[in-house]
């Protein structure tokens, strides 16, 4: 009989990431409502020590996958891992951030488990016939599609910043659990050589909680400084549309958009973006939008919650001195 | 009867639109501004064959009909006008005299290089006294033993000085007026010619154009370009085909600027709502919309009976450029109207396709020779 | 060398979004594209043909409106392409056309498959990866650069945050992230040529799948719209008050400072 919820933590240098925790916290009320048992998956090496991390967000049981060939992610391995355990254990369904990591692996082990996958979910409610339904962007965020699998187990991906972080209950005492790897050697043919991670002060796009945009009307590369130094006071990650992309001015990996990134910030600030169709795509699901344009008649304001038509190198440097009053 | 484009026109105008709008289309204002030729464009037109569309595999040409080149002509004066006639001028008014009258070898010699892109051509036929009316060629040759040599200067001469390849009329029997005046193919760098004045222009600024200056400029027998004598009636045909071209760039102005009138019309807020939902701003845009689409079959039946040669284009093809010129000058100034002092100004477009849009009523024949053109054609039956 | 490409083709990301009578999603007079990313694949493909010789394969699932996208990469330099229509891929989701591709693509002569790391329309960024499961070899998704020398690629892929440089042993699968390349465009002659390339039509007896053996994982999607979303506030007045009026709502309206 196939039983719980199973969320696949992932973990860098002993730190939790965030999306792992609101996957916790959110599948809680799910897990409770259908009476099934909430799992924490964390695949690595040298992890004991975050059984307790994440404890404090719901699960029941914990269950520690720790190996060295798990100890940096890589889809061979991690599949070939978690492809025994999931056939073992049966769970009805895992779900995991809809990160580099998550976009990799769920599909691959949803072909190897031979079953369905939902991608980039920003919904997931409980139901009575298919365990669990999953609401999910689609066309950029045009439309939405409600899908549930035919059969258990399901997998899917959950779209980071959608769901918030439970208040962490320290007095949680899930039961651990350790499984060993069980990886075949015909899953070992890449090898990672290097990783490069920018060094940054700066939140990951994907996961921050505010971004500070700009577009076209960013003039040249030399003028992000003013959004930096805006982000640096709120904490807020910098972004980009495709048009400064496209003109050389910020790497493609700042992109928001359709060939971009996909954010779902509390805060989203667009400075000097016009707001086309392709840019709604990426931040469309945002919270609190707002937006400071010189063209008043900018698309970026029909959606924006709150609006300045003005110079964005006169405002910004403002807006950031406001806020430093604030901090 | 089949209004459908086939499934290659349609990929060749969005390969074409895409071109223009991802390479061209961000520095025409600058290009406008600077009377800067497009020489880099020129040269990933050439790469892409924009640059011999109609002319046969076997001269390393794309081998489409003419309804391919009337699209790559319009999508590509749709953004940049100055660009479109630079593949027509040379297009049409080189690499296609040289197709239609050229001998195998000079077909051989000079055609592939052209239909790359590798070379440049250009047409060198008006002269100070010689516009509407050729019979006033001055420029002269005179046989000497295996050469020519040529004396004079024409005007208006678009890609000169760019150009590699051109080709120019010259008058070798004044006695005997049209009849005799001779046909060359000429290439840059033969001794004593050279290129005179720069016209500063009102429109297609980034397009260029130029004196040639001929003094005794001695090029081999084997360059007359068909018969001696027969140099107006090549530049009779030329122009007829020419004006296929000439008629998309005017359409593509004219689709250019119209949608830059729909886009601002829609957006543009006043008493309380978008100007598109005022009837004298949709009047205006349903004129010219009709306007575009009527232009469009006349000039693709130009290109479509171009290409299929079962009956002489002449007619069609000045229907088609009086007809398309004049829409595209309505239209332009029509759309400026429709931005009213935005489009004034050089910060939006259609104030540059305005400017643009008025050559196409004057060259390669003004639309008052069109009009001759269609009339002799109607009367002569 | 040889090469396939998986190809889709989406809407145009310009296209609005209407459902049909029945709900679902109305395809009807939208402008169809290469699904974008799928270009970065076809460029690299041409690429490697270009430095190593070989073919490339363009294989597509779909209908008959699938051509236009196949032609376009034909007319760009593909050499040939597969398309795989039948009537049983109505309600096909990732999985089965993972297996249906898999199936094609086992009977070609391939050393790398290229595809885009999603796909505009869906966005569900699966069918790639679960192929190269379901054919059992390695894949590498969203990369920025690729390199191969003899049986082996050194890739570098996008993580969040920075990039992983990856080694890994052909035949595998790719998929193509923005900044990969910069796409051709399909010249005239291209334009020309696709015509005279073949494009074969395959069914799932032709791959040699039957009709029950591709019953989709997933139920079929409900589709709905969302709910447009309001233009807010439009703060006046200078800039200095504006931005100071602005960071007052955020912190006490809108609590998100």
């Amino acid at each position: 009989m196939a039983k719980g919820i199973w969320i696949i933590v992932e973990q860098s240098k002993s730190e939790i990431r965030k999306v792992s925790l609101e996957l916790l916290s959110c599948a809680r009320a799910i897990a409770d409502a259908a009476g099934e048992p909430l799992v924490a998956v964390i695949p690595g090496h040298g992890i004991a020590d975050l059984a307790a991390k994440v404890a404090p967000y719901g699960a029941d049981k914990v269950i520690l996958i720790d190996d060295e060939k798990l100890a940096g992610y890589t889809t061979g391995a991690y599949t070939s891992a978690l492809n025994k355990l999931i056939r073992k254990e049966e769970p009805r369904a895992v779900l995991i951030g809809n990160t580099a990591v998550g976009k990799d692996l769920a599909p691959r082990l949803a072909q190897r488990l031979g079953v369905g996958m939902a991608s980039d979910c920003t919904g997931m409610e409980a139901d009575d016939t298919n365990f669990l339904s999953f609401k999910r962007p689609i066309y950029g965020g045009k439309a939405f599609a409600e899908v549930a699998a035919n059969a258990v187990p399901v997998l899917a991906t959950i779209r980071p910043n959608t769901f918030p972080l439970a208040e962490p209950d320290a007095s949680r005492k899930p039961e651990v659990v350790n499984e060993t790897a069980d990886i075949d050697a015909a899953d070992l043919k890449a090898i990672v050589k290097d990783v490069a991670i920018a060094v940054s002060a700066r939140p990951e796009l994907i996961e921050a909680d505010i971004i500070i945009s700009g577009g076209r009307g960013m003039k040249g590369p030399e003028n992000y400084k003013i959004l930096e130094d805006c982000a640096d006071v709120i904490g807020a990650a910098v972004g980009a549309s495709r048009a400064a992309v496209d003109a050389g001015w910020i790497e493609q990996k700042f992109q928001v958009g359709q060939t971009g990134k996909t954010v779902s910030p509390t805060l989203y600030i667009a400075c000097g973006i016009s707001g086309a169709i392709q840019h709604l795509a990426g931040m469309g699901s945002s919270k609190v939008i707002v937006a400071i344009n010189k063209d008043p008649e900018a698309n970026i304001f029909t959606l924006a919650d709150y609006g300045i038509v003005g110079d964005l190198f006169e405002i910004v440097p403002l807006l950031t001195e406001e806020f430093k009053k604030l901090a | 009867m089949n209004f459908e484009l086939t499934e290659d026109h349609i990929m060749m105008r969005k390969m074409v639109r895409d071109f223009a709008e991802a390479e061209a289309a961000p520095g025409t204002e600058e290009r406008d501004e600077k009377e800067e030729f497009p020489m880099e464009l020129w040269k990933k037109c050439g790469e892409l064959g924009l640059a011999g569309v109609t002319f046969p595999e076997e001269y390393d040409g794309v081998g489409a009909d003419y309804i391919s080149y009337a699209i790559t002509v319009e999508e590509l004066s749709r953004v940049d006008a100055a660009l479109g006639v630079t593949i027509s001028a040379h297009s049409s008014l080189c690499a296609n005299p040289i197709y239609m009258f050229g001998t195998e070898e000079q077909k051989k010699k000079y055609l592939p290089p052209l239909a790359t892109g590798e070379k440049m051509g250009a047409f060198g036929l008006t002269e100070a006294m010689a516009g509407s009316d050729a019979s006033g060629t001055r420029t002269t040759a005179v046989r000497d033993g295996d050469e020519y040599v040529i004396n004079g200067t024409k005007l208006f001469i678009t890609n000169a000085y760019y150009a590699d390849t051109y080709v120019i009329t010259a008058q070798m029997d004044k006695s005997k007026g049209n009849r005799g005046i001779a046909a060359f193919i000429l290439e840059k760098g033969t001794p004593g010619f050279s290129f005179g004045k720069k016209e500063k222009k009102m429109g297609i600024r980034a397009s260029a154009t130029y004196e040639l200056v001929f003094e005794n400029v001695r090029i081999p027998a084997e360059n007359l370009l068909g018969q001696e004598g027969q140099g107006f009636k090549i530049a009779m045909t030329t122009l007829d085909y020419g004006r296929i071209g000439i008629a998309s760039q005017a359409l593509g102005i004219a689709q250019g600027a119209y949608e830059q009138a729909l886009k601002y019309a829609k957006e543009r807020v006043q008493f309380g709502k978008p100007i598109s939902e005022l009837q004298v701003i949709q009047f205006k845009l349903a004129d010219m919309a009709l306007a575009i689409e009527a232009a469009r079959l006349l000039v693709y039946q130009a290109a479509f009976i171009a290409s299929e040669h079962k009956v002489p284009v002449s007619k069609y093809a000045a229907m088609a450029k009086v007809f398309a010129a004049e829409t595209a000058n309505k239209v332009a100034t029509q759309a400026v109207q429709v931005l009213g002092g935005y489009g004034y100004t050089r910060d939006y477009p259609v104030e540059r396709m305005m400017r643009d849009a008025k050559i196409t009523e004057i060259y390669e024949g003004t639309s008052e020779i069109q009009r001759v053109v269609i009339a002799a054609n109607i009367l002569k039956d | 060398m040889n090469i396939v490409v998986t190809v889709k083709q989406t809407f145009d990301t310009e296209a609005k979004i209407v459902l049909d009578g029945k709900g679902s999603i109305d395809g009807s007079g939208v402008n169809l594209v290469i699904n974008p990313y799928d270009e970065f694949a076809i460029e690299e493909a041409l690429k490697l043909k270009e430095k190593f010789g070989g073919d490339v394969t363009v294989v597509s699932v779909g209908g008959e409106r699938v051509t236009e996208a196949i032609r376009t990469a034909l007319a760009m330099g593909c050499d040939k392409a597969v398309r795989i229509d039948d009537p049983a891929l109505a309600n096909a989701d990732e999985w089965a056309v993972a297996e249906i591709l898999a199936k094609a693509v086992s009977k070609l002569p391939c050393d790398i498959i290229l595809s885009g790391r999603i796909a505009v329309d869906d966005g569900s960024s699966q069918v790639a990866v679960r192929l190269a499961d379901a054919l059992g070899v390695p894949s590498v998704s969203s990369i920025l650069k690729l390199d191969i020398e003899g049986d082996a690629a050194t890739v570098t892929r996008e993580i969040d945050g920075g990039t992983e440089l990856i080694e890994v042993k052909l035949p595998a699968v790719f998929t193509a992230q923005k900044g990969l390349n910069e796409p051709r465009l399909p010249s005239m002659k291209g334009i020309m040529g696709a015509k005279k390339k073949e494009i074969a039509v395959l069914s799932l007896a032709d791959v040699g799948v039957g009709a029950g053996d591709v019953t989709a994982k997933m139920g079929v999607p409900k589709f709905s719209l969302p709910s447009p979303r309001k233009g807010g506030k439009v703060i006046p007045g200078e800039a200095p008050d504006a931005a100071r009026e602005l960071a007052k709502l955020l912190r006490e309206e809108a609590k998100v400072i």
